[in-house]
């Protein structure tokens, strides 16, 4: 049911049936680790390409997901995912593959929570029994695509984050054990002229807190109604900014509630500076780590805001500021 | 909310101002130490090496810087394939990147990031996507600079 100008409130909420988290090497050095379901030890994965790579880590994690949700992919109605590489090549080549009708999608980094919603609402309205959603980044390739060659000596400042190598999937349907998606929001594109591809978290900022204040006052709940919120991959730098504007905005957020997933993936590593970015980033956090933590039964209600830069290398090099967007889903472990 | 335009609008400088109080910056003063340290041993390191080349192998004093710039060449084309020279150039900065290291540097990791697309359209074509504009423009001043001198000279100058 829609409710309000960009929110759904799920009438059948789908169940997250499995979820599955896949990372590379520097990944399996994460706090969150044991939330991961399996690391690459090689960033190649024994291909000749970062964008093969990247390929091999979203059927992995496709797969992953199939074998834990105890389903074959010929079960699954759609796969709805994307990713970053030009023309989303990683989600359909995987999709090649796996021989699963496809939605892609591009949200740049929303894409996670981009394709949950959308995914979410298709299992509402009795559109399809099963779908699978993942997305997938790769460190090297996003950085060859976007920015520079990954052994450029380029000093990077405090503000520039770390792509994350990995892939998260999950698959939902009508009926069955795990959390619910209750409801979802979709946020629309901000632009608050930051033109730096090294400031994602100020760039993005905007678009995170105006979709989750958008999302309180649709769905007409307090931020308190959630045991967690969690914005996508701002980063240290864009969570700093992100608590600034939800004082601002007079959105009182109690101490705890509010995380970011680029925060969570490397904690206080300098290696990332302000933290994790990239599709993987929520995806895996929240595919992994997150939804642990709901079917431990340590969280009950959380809301995960996706965030995505919506640039192009040309559209920097043009210098065109960044549009942002983010997609907030609602989880809920109820019965 | 529109993207290209050349002014900020209020709501946008209204954010910039608010985010800038919270962005940390890059440290100027220890990159700038940082910088001199790591240029200026690169720069004696290039000197030692001139030396050698002058008393061991007999070139010339004008001659042995280019030995000298070639070893610096060598040397930071290997440390990038090993992938410790963007280790390196994150701690120094300029230090690293204004000498002829960051200069290989900029050739080889280009070269090796596009070595998955082939040898032509891949390392071929993308070598020159770092350096490319510094031999335009450097070559384009070059030549600006030698028709003022040259005028300077016609006109009865030094």
């Amino acid at each position: 049911m829609l409710v309000g100008r960009q929110s759904w409130r799920f009438d059948n909420p789908p169940v997250i049936l499995a979820s599955a988290a896949i990372g590379g090497p520097f990944e399996s050095k994460s706090p969150l680790a044991d939330d991961f379901d399996a690391f690459h030890d090689d960033i190649w994965l024994k291909q000749n390409s970062f964008e093969k790579a990247e390929v091999k880590l979203l059927e992995h994690a496709c797969q992953k997901v199939l074998e834990k949700a105890g389903l074959q992919s010929q079960d699954i109605n759609f796969l709805i995912s994307g990713d970053l590489d030009n023309q989303i090549t990683a989600s359909s080549f995987a999709a090649r593959s796996l021989a699963i009708p496809y939605i892609g999608m591009f949200g740049a980094c929303s894409t996670s929570m981009e394709g949950l919603a959308v995914a979410s609402k298709l299992l509402d309205n009795g559109g399809a029994n099963y779908i699978l959603t993942a997305t997938a980044s790769h460190n090297a390739a996003t950085e060859k695509q976007f920015r520079y060659p990954t052994e450029y000596g380029a000093q990077k400042p405090p503000t520039s984050q770390w792509t994350v190598t990995g892939a998260g999937a999950a698959i939902l349907g009508k009926e069955g054990n795990g959390p619910r998606v209750t409801s979802a929001t979709i946020g629309h594109v901000v632009d608050m002229g930051v033109k730096d591809p090294f400031n994602m978290g100020e760039a993005m900022a905007p678009a995170a807190v105006d979709t989750i204040e958008t999302h309180l006052k649709e769905m007409n709940i307090e931020p308190d109604y959630y045991d967690l919120i969690a914005t996508g991959d701002l980063g240290f730098t864009g969570y700093a900014i992100a608590n600034k504007l939800f004082q601002k905005h007079g959105i009182q957020l109690r101490e705890g509630l509010y995380t970011d997933c680029g925060m969570l993936i490397y904690g206080k590593n300098p290696k990332v500076f302000s933290g994790g970015s990239g599709c993987a980033c929520s995806a895996t956090v929240t595919y992994g780590n997150l939804l642990n933590r709901m079917r431990r039964g340590e969280l009950k209600r959380m809301l995960i805001a996706a965030t995505g830069a919506l640039l192009s290398p040309l559209s920097y090099q043009q210098k065109q500021s960044i549009p942002c967007i983010s997609h907030a889903v609602s989880i809920e472990s109820i019965q | 909310m529109t993207g290209n335009q050349k002014k900020a609008t209020p709501a946008q400088k209204e954010y910039q101002e608010l985010a800038k109080k919270t962005v940390p910056k890059r440290k100027v003063v220890p990159n700038t130490i940082r910088a001199f340290l790591a240029g200026g041993l690169i720069c004696t390191f290039s000197q030692g090496l001139q030396e050698i080349f002058i008393h061991f192998f007999h070139f010339e004093k004008s001659q042995a810087g280019n030995p000298g710039s070639a070893v610096l060449i060598m040397l930071s084309a290997l440390l990038t394939g090993l992938g410790v020279y963007d280790h390196i150039s994150q701690w120094a900065g300029a230090g690293t990147a204004v000498p002829i290291t960051g200069f290989a540097n900029s050739i080889a990791s280009a070269a090796i990031e596009h070595r998955s697309e082939g040898y032509v359209l891949g390392v071929g074509g993308n070598m020159f996507k770092i350096a490319g504009p510094v031999i335009v423009f450097g070559t384009f001043s070059a030549f600006v600079v030698a028709i003022i001198k040259l005028t300077i000279k016609a006109i009865g100058g030094i």
